[in-house]
């Protein structure tokens, strides 16, 4: 995500890092290039026009350019300005103090409004609230099947009429239930309609209308190119809207989508969908984005999902099985259960400063933590504490149950001890190993 | 209504706002920086992409001395565009039957839909059409393709959801072989260029459809969303590699998208539009026509 858009902006800014002299012709040669930085990066052109307008008045100042370092005062105005561009704070969903809280997404056809609505109603589910999902696009063939599966996979009901024709009714009979059956988030589903149609505008407003969500969001796809502006305007003056979810972000469009949208509605992006998986939804928070964009990193997310995936009694417990050179396979295969449920290896290095860099055009293959824990899964408990029980014929019989082959067991069973040796290391002398994760 | 008509219809709910008719930009003045400017802000607008915008510009600041007035300097520009996007080239079955088009895409551009309306297009006309139900992946899929199928009175081969896509594809040709139909239109599951073992699945279907018929697929269809910037062109650069794309379907042009994106496209990949979509209706998908679409980009 924002990969190459980070790649062109480092190493334009990296020119100017070091210098301490700059020429304003300097900073106008650097802009012209960041402008098609953006440009390439889909970012609308009436924006790039107004942001590189406003890093040049911040620049082009004589306390900057007489700074002792100029290069380092552009790079700082050019984060603040992203910053401010990508909306300041994070915006959350405010609950309504009345239950249910009800959410109505809203976007174009094939933006991810389905898959959005189940990511959601997920993450509030694992907060420990009763959401319910209502299926209130009756255009789309097969849309209110697709919800219904969704709602069964992640255990969350679905209210559906199979032979309306009338959202309106639909989603107001959906808020009396959740009220008798006490669901107290309601998200509804509409279906994905083009900004210019404006019969199918008309029908949103009427569901609006009737049903008065607290958040109306906007879906948009990352991907998309200069017509992002157009239709999130139009979405927002004809059905007022109060935040954005940007999806597919887990591709490689450089997201300029994102920081338009922002800036010519005004509404702040509240979720990002990084994934196919229904887990792969986060909180934007757009300081940390404008830190990923500039290649700076994103450690805050990174702890914040170790927290969220890592209780503390557990880590404890593990520090002195990792310290005490107890650390069995059973342990590893625990780590990397948590590790996976974190997300992609791909989203999560992303996170870490000067990673994304390093990594690139290398696959990260999640696959092979699979494997590992296939593997792991075919020993006996026995073998599982003790791995030098592991001969020639126990090997064999691993990788025949696990589906791999006898070096990929050899493979793990190096690791599992290369990692025991460094825990051993770390504990004489207190410092951090480097943690050798299959398949990195 | 034809295509022209059709798209301007479109657009004009939302004209004057968006649009900058190429009138506006040049007639009554002279090719000078600001106009050039404003042309290529209008079609940067239009998701032309940065580098074939500045070309376009470059080339009419080179022949500007000849171009003696607006009408001129207007067919100028819609030669030079219409030139980029070369000759028609519509989806045709050809050759021994079945004719086989498999289907791509990233999610949510339309591929369903796409399949839907080309196979009313072909049973319309008389031919045997076999569609396969290979997204096993989004929920519903294969419901909203059966949906489809019903709509245009033709056959679909399907197994459960969560199958195996390329056996789902090597049935359905099979079957076609066996029942002696015309065309198989494979329906494949959305999915990021970026994912790899996306790729290598799509990779397998191939595959499996070229084992069952050698010259299969005649068509590898990558599905375009008009609404898609720059990253299109990432899209169909690494859909090409993994399994040949032959033609491009643009779907949603009925919106205020553009689809500029389609030059680049065609210059760097050498890859031609074939159908557009225009609405929902099943006659909205339509063929594409290069100086129309030039046109309706302007005017």
């Amino acid at each position: 995500m924002f990969s190459s858009l980070s790649d062109r902006l480092e190493s334009i800014l990296k020119k100017l890092k070091g210098r301490g002299f700059l020429k304003e012709e300097d900073i106008d040669a650097a802009m012209k290039e960041v402008r098609i930085a953006l440009l390439e990066a889909d970012v609308n052109f009436k924006v790039v026009k107004g942001f590189i307008s406003g890093i040049k008045e911040r620049a082009i100042d004589s306390e900057v350019l007489e700074s002792l370092t100029p290069g380092q005062q552009v790079v700082k105005i050019v984060l603040s300005e992203l910053t401010k561009l990508l909306g300041g704070e994070s915006g959350k969903i405010k609950l309504a103090a009345n239950p249910p809280t009800i959410i109505m997404l809203t976007g174009l056809q094939g933006s991810g409004k389905t898959t959005t609505a189940a990511k959601i109603a997920a993450a509030f589910k694992k907060d420990g609230r009763r959401p319910m999902m209502v299926a209130a696009d009756l255009q789309r063939p097969a849309a209110i099947q697709q919800l219904i599966t969704l709602g069964e996979q992640t255990g969350i009901p679905v209210h559906y009429s199979m032979d309306s024709k009338d959202p309106v009714a639909v989603c107001s009979e959906a808020v009396s239930i959740s009220k008798k059956d006490g669901r107290d988030i309601l998200i509804l589903d509409t279906a994905g309609r083009l900004h210019v149609d404006e019969e199918l505008m008309g029908q949103l407003r009427s569901v609006k209308d009737a049903v008065s969500p607290h958040e109306v969001l906007f879906v948009a796809d990352a991907m998309t190119g200069q017509d992002a502006v157009n239709s999130a305007t139009a979405f927002n003056e004809q059905i007022g809207i109060d935040g954005v979810v940007l999806t597919k972000m887990d591709g490689d469009a450089r997201g300029g989508a994102a920081l338009s949208i922002r800036s010519v509605t005004g509404k702040p992006i509240k979720y990002m969908g990084t994934g196919e998986k229904i887990e792969m939804l986060e909180q934007f928070h757009p300081d940390r984005v404008a830190n990923r964009i500039l290649g700076m990193g994103d450690v805050m997310s990174l702890i914040e999902k170790a927290e969220e995936s890592f209780d503390a009694e557990e880590a404890l417990s593990l520090q002195d099985k990792m310290t005490g050179g107890g650390f069995t396979f059973e342990d590893l295969r625990d780590q990397l259960k948590k590790i996976r449920s974190m997300g992609s290896l791909e989203s999560l290095l992303g996170m870490i400063p000067g990673m994304s860099k390093q990594l690139k055009g290398a696959q990260v293959d999640d696959r092979e933590l699979i494997k590992v824990e296939a593997i792991i899964n075919s020993m006996t408990p026995r073998e599982r504490a003790s791995a030098k029980l592991l001969n020639g014929s126990r090997k064999r019989r691993i990788a025949l149950g696990s589906g791999t082959t006898p070096a990929d067991v050899n493979r793990l069973i190096k690791q599992h001890k290369q990692m025991k040796k460094m825990m051993k290391t770390f504990q004489k002398k207190g410092k951090m190993p480097q943690m050798p994760f299959p398949g990195m | 209504m034809g295509l022209f008509e059709n798209l301007k219809s479109g657009l004009q709910k939302t004209r004057g706002v968006l649009n900058t008719p190429i009138e506006d930009i040049f007639s009554g003045r002279k090719i000078d920086d600001d106009t050039l400017e404003e042309l290529e802000e209008a079609l940067i607008k239009a998701d032309v992409g940065v580098k074939a915008s500045m070309e376009i510009v470059e080339h009419l600041r080179e022949n500007a001395s000849r171009l003696k007035d607006f009408s001129s300097v207007k067919e100028f520009i819609k030669a030079e565009m219409a030139g980029l996007l070369g000759a028609p080239s519509p989806l045709v079955a050809f050759g021994e039957p079945p004719f086989v088009i498999l289907t791509i895409g990233v999610n949510g551009v339309g591929k369903t839909t796409t399949i839907g309306k080309i196979a009313s297009k072909f049973a319309s006309e008389g031919l045997r059409v076999v569609l396969a139900a290979s997204d096993t992946f989004r929920a519903a899929a294969i419901e909203q393709l059966g949906i489809w199928a019903e709509r245009a009175g033709v056959e679909l081969v399907k197994h459960q959801s969560g199958s195996d896509p390329a056996a789902v594809a090597f049935d359905a040709m099979e079957a076609a072989k066996a029942r002696g139909a015309d065309v198989v239109i494979v329906d494949t599951a959305g999915r990021l260029h970026t994912k790899d073992n996306l790729m290598e699945e799509l990779k397998k279907i191939s595959r499996v459809i070229t084992r069952s018929m050698p010259e299969a697929p005649q068509e590898v269809l990558l599905v375009l969303d008009a609404t898609t910037g720059q990253n299109a062109l990432r899209q169909a650069e690494i859909f090409s590699k993994a399994v040949g794309v032959t033609g491009i379907a643009l779907t949603k042009l009925d919106g205020t998208a553009k689809g500029g994106i389609v030059f680049a496209i065609r210059r760097e990949l050498g890859i031609p539009v074939r159908l557009i979509g225009v609405g929902e209706a099943v006659d909205d998908l339509q063929e594409f026509r290069p100086e129309e679409f030039v046109h309706a980009l302007f005017d």
